[in-house]
């Protein structure tokens, strides 16, 4: 018999337990039945702003499709529980149904507090915690100029990013002399402060919020004890959490003075059989409000139900994040409440970056620390934190900056293997160094394997420093190296190649590398005079560094054959093109098929045929399609305002502008556009590297989107640009992924491996951070003038025809390329239809 | 005795990398690597296409190989050894250059 499971409340917390316990042993000793009071299945409530700028509800969804189904698990949403009959061991839920169960865990999490000010109940006065809030707050927002979050801690700032991103003028008011009380210190806060107000949005600290009535100007009028006032369309209440524990009175849980579900170290309440894990449970007189601490019971109950000891014995709270941009973290006790603690401070005014540390009264311990404005030293600290370890004789210099005097730190050698590296999913060093030994050789592959870095995204550096290190370790010099020819990365010789002038592979070989090179480095390195100089693939001495591909511009198939591509900008093309393609292919039997490319594909031309296939279509106005080089390959674009009812912007003539800019340009993997004239997105414009969407306000630009093999939704980067502004971003983009991606990563792998992500991204070509931003777009200005098509240079050049034939010393078909036709067209044999030597058409 | 039979000049190959030519019925491919003539089968026998003129001639760890341009398995260019599976192998067929300076042909032996 198994026994019978019932969980309650699948948020962040309740689907973590979930998902250890489906990993562990003893998973199917159990009959899983899960109630979720929403309409969806657990999501991130963590990233929740990021459904302004972009994500959505799939997008943070944290339960795979299909997963509850694949492990049994019967999953009942929309279903409240009202009641539990801890004697008679049943759930009751709102529609009436009663359910039984042997054990029980409680994951009902917590609501916001809403101060009871006279006026909270007016229209457009909000809470932030659920998908649906955030689309009241949407359509709050249509009808508003003017936001008020009312309280200042961590998730009260998150929502005034929340309201900034909905393009609302911003305020916090809170209550405290200062912003973050709890995190921070007032020497942090204040540099906190006056950064969040650089941003533009206000703050009110010290402000006791009396009444909300009727404004003059706007919707509201905030009222304060001390008479001032503050007007505003609409009120964001983020004052604090309150665990949502009714259910524990109704079933005689003990609960605490101020609420909260009492549980012990096992986390069991005070039924035997009742478990409560999350923001609902108080542990030892405290609520955890951070996912972490939650994860971390989820998984001392997990261990638990498999019979092993497991205890939670209360979380370390310290943050890191970034506030609309802000770095900002807390570690410890920053406040130095133990009497005898030392602090030591380091603030630089003009950069508005604020440390401080706080030791223990011998100088030998870190107790906490406050850093704003530069969180660099996060991830030392913690784990000097964390570990308990000795700090150096003068720990000041561990938050001073280094050119100070030598930084000292310590190697991610020195910390223990039980170290704690990514406190989202409990990732230890010791996990770290298994999945390394399970074949990872990169972040991306330790993201996979353990979810390291993918929750808050904090541990990233942390992660990465510990990474190399183990893996330089074993011998695996980070192998950064490209190949055993270049002890180089692809990134490193793109600045070889650019600082030195190196035109060909040959050059370069022999100033910084050994031996003769391979099919790794010689594609790389001719992608890279491509991109650099615009070196033509079909020059002599770049032949046998291309991929076939490449090399015979076209894309080899299965049988040897090639396909022809040319490019149709935009997908526009006219009837007269149609005509020519169906004459070609026509004239030399090749199957014809409309692509995923939005374009035509004719299949299955003899490498010497290909010469005068091109010349024909050249003559027609055609030009390559370059859907065999790493390069622009298309701009899918929907038919936009000229034709659609809906449409806001000429969708057709950006794509077309936008592929023949970019056309050609060489770099590390192939890229694809996307363009839609209104949002209803036809083109699918953010599943592509660069996607654009027209919108009243001008173009939204989005970056990093891939389809195949591992889907990425494009990240929102850019709002409401003007042309100029859109192509001088996407030059930039584009110029700085070819500068600095490895090989063969598309935007989407570049940009998940991009230590800083997509902010980084935004700074450098947004905000020019680098100073950079002008050259990138001379050297992408470079690329477009000297664009040449590659057919066009081919079929000009003798020299170069002469190249395609398919023996050099018969003028002869090969032998075995064998076709069937099917459903009209000509197609490869089979191996078994040439066994079988049925009826073949032979070209 | 293998019969050497002519089948193109030296000034027909591409240095550091393969083309194909046809010696009696059988595909050949001809890499010119440091002025060195390698004379392989053209069929890829994983690929199962006549495509192995096409791949990129380099080196692993020292040892001359021709990399296949359909799922780029290595075959060392002396033996025909493929590097990755030690069951398959490509023919290879023994290289003469001949004629006078300015003149050299390639002459391949048929077995
Ligand atoms: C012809 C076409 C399929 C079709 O008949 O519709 C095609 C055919 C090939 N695709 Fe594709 N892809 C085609 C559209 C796509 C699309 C759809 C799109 O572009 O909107 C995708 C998913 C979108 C994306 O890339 O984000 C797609 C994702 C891939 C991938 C996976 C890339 C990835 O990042 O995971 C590969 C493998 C690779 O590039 O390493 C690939 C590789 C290939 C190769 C090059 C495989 C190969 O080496 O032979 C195929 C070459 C055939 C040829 O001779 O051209 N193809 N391929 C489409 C040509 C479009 C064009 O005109 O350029
Ligand atoms: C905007 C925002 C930003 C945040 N940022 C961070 C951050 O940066 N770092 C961090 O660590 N934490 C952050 N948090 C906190 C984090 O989201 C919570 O700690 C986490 O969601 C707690 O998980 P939980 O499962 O306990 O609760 P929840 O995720 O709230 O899940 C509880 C679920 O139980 C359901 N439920 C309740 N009662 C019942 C019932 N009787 N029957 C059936 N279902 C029921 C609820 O509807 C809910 O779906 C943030 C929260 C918000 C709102
Ligand atoms: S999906 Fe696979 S089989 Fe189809 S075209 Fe793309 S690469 Fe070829
Ligand atoms: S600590 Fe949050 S993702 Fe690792």
């Amino acid at each position: 018999m198994k026994i019978k499971l019932i969980v309650v409340g699948n948020g962040m917390v309740g689907h973590a337990f979930l998902e250890r316990l489906v990993k562990s042993s003893g998973f199917h000793d159990f009959d899983i039945t899960v109630f979720g009071e929403e309409s969806r299945v657990a999501y991130d409530r963590v990233h929740l702003s990021s459904y302004f700028s972009g994500k959505t509800a799939e997008d943070l969804s944290l339960v795979p499709v299909g997963f509850y189904a694949e492990h049994g698990i019967d999953i009942r949403l929309n279903q409240k529980v009202v009641a539990i009959d801890k004697h008679a061991k049943t759930v009751t839920t709102q529609a009436g149904l009663v359910m039984d169960y042997d054990l029980l865990v409680l994951a009902t999490g917590s609501y916001p507090f809403v101060p009871p000010i006279p006026g909270n109940d007016r229209e457009a006065c909000l809470v932030y915690r659920t998908i649906e809030d955030l689309e009241a707050m949407k359509d709050a927002a249509q009808t508003s100029k003017i936001g008020v979050v009312i309280g200042g801690g961590l998730l009260g700032l998150e929502a005034a990013k929340a309201l900034v991103d909905l393009g609302l003028e911003s305020h916090v008011v809170e209550f405290a002399p200062r912003l973050m009380p709890v995190q921070l210190d007032e020497g942090g806060a204040a540099v906190l402060k006056r950064k969040i107000q650089q941003l533009g949005v206000g703050v009110h600290t010290s402000k006791a919020t009396k009444v909300i009535e009727d404004g003059e100007q706007s919707r509201h009028r905030l009222v304060f004890a001390d008479g001032e006032s503050l007007e505003t369309d609409f009120v964001l209440f983020s004052a604090g959490i309150r665990p949502r524990d009714e259910l524990a009175d109704l079933a005689g849980l003990v609960k605490g003075p101020r609420g909260g579900i009492v549980i012990n170290d096992q986390c069991l309440t005070s039924d035997p059989h009742i478990y409560a894990i999350g923001e609902c449970a108080l542990h030892d007189g405290m609520i955890y409000g951070l996912v972490a601490p939650g994860y971390a019971m989820a998984q001392a109950v997990v261990d638990q139900l498999n019979h092993k000891p497991a205890q939670f014995v209360g979380a370390d709270m310290s943050t890191k994040l970034k506030l609309m941009g802000v770095d900002v973290a807390s570690i410890g006790d920053p406040h130095g409440t133990d009497e005898d603690a030392k602090s030591y401070i380091y603030e630089n005014g003009p950069k508005e970056i604020y440390k401080k540390l706080v030791v223990s009264a011998d100088g030998k311990k870190l107790l906490g620390a406050v850093l704003v404005g530069d969180t660099e030293d996060y991830g030392n600290l913690l784990q000097l934190k964390l570990n308990d370890m000795a700090l150096p004789e003068h720990p000041e210099q561990l938050i001073l900056p280094s050119f100070s005097g030598e930084k000292v730190g310590f190697g991610p050698d020195a910390l223990p293997l039980t170290a704690q590296l990514c406190s989202c999913y409990d990732v230890s060093k010791q996990d770290l160094i298994s999945a390394l030994d399970e074949g990872a050789t990169c972040l991306a592959d330790i993201k996979a394997c353990t979810q390291a870095c993918t929750g808050c995204g904090g541990c990233t550096q942390l992660v990465t420093s510990v990474m190399n290190f183990e893996l330089e370790k074993r011998g695996v010099a980070v192998s950064k190296a490209i190949c055993e020819h270049f002890p180089y990365t692809r990134q490193e010789l793109y600045h070889l190649v650019r600082v030195n002038g190196y035109q060909t592979f040959d050059e370069l070989l022999a100033a910084h590398g050994e031996g003769d090179g391979c099919d790794i480095c010689k594609p790389a390195v001719a992608s890279i005079l491509g991109s650099v100089w615009n070196a033509y693939a079909f020059d002599k001495k770049n032949i046998p560094l291309q991929d076939t591909n490449d090399r015979y511009l076209g894309n080899m198939q299965k049988d040897g054959t090639y396909s022809v591509i040319p490019r149709v900008p935009g997908g526009e093309i006219t009837p007269d093109k149609l005509i020519l393609l169906g004459e070609v292919a026509k004239d030399y039997q090749l199957y014809t098929k409309i692509n995923g490319g939005q374009r035509i594909v004719l299949f299955g031309a003899q490498l010497s045929d290909l010469p005068t296939i091109w010349s024909r279509l050249i003559d027609g106005g055609f030009e390559s399609g370059q859907a065999y080089a790493k390069a622009l390959r298309t701009v899918k674009s929907c038919v936009g305002s000229t034709w659609c009812r809906y449409g806001i912007d000429d969708s057709v003539q950006l794509a077309i502008d936008l592929e023949n800019r970019y056309k050609g340009v060489r770099s590390p993997h192939k890229m694809k556009m996307g363009v839609s004239g209104c949002t209803r997105e036809c083109a699918e414009a953010q599943a592509k590297d660069v996607g654009v969407i027209a919108t009243e306000n001008g173009w939204n630009l989005f970056v990093c989107g891939n389809g195949g093999m591992k889907p990425r939704h494009a990240d929102l980067f850019a709002v409401g640009l003007d042309r100029e502004t859109l192509f001088k971003y996407i030059d930039r983009f584009i110029m700085f992924y070819i500068q600095t991606a490895d090989r063969l990563h598309r935007t989407s792998t570049w940009l998940e491996n991009l230590e800083g992500g997509l902010e980084y991204v935004r700074q450098v070509v947004i905000e020019d951070s680098l100073g950079i931003a002008e050259q990138l777009e001379q050297q992408m200005q470079a690329l477009v003038d000297s664009y040449a098509c590659d057919w066009k240079r081919a079929v000009d050049d003798p020299e170069k025809t002469k190249l395609f034939y398919n023996f050099v010393n018969a003028d002869l078909r090969d032998p075995n390329q064998v076709y069937v036709r099917e459903r009209g067209q000509l197609r490869p044999a089979t191996a078994q239809e040439r066994l079988e030597s049925i009826e073949l058409d032979v070209v | 005795m293998a019969e050497f039979k002519k089948v193109c000049q030296v000034s027909d190959l591409i240095d550091n990398a393969g083309i194909p030519a046809l010696l009696g019925n059988t595909p050949i491919a001809l890499f010119y690597v440091k002025g060195q003539v390698y004379a392989l089968d053209n069929f890829d026998p994983i690929g199962q296409a006549s495509v192995m003129s096409r791949g990129i001639v380099g080196s692993i760890k020292g040892q001359l190989v021709v990399a296949s341009p359909l799922y780029k398995e290595h075959y060392d260019l002396v033996t025909g050894q493929c590097v990755e599976n030690p069951e398959v192998k490509l023919a290879v067929f023994a290289v003469e250059v001949r004629g006078a300076a300015g003149e050299e042909a390639v002459w391949v032996a048929q077995p």
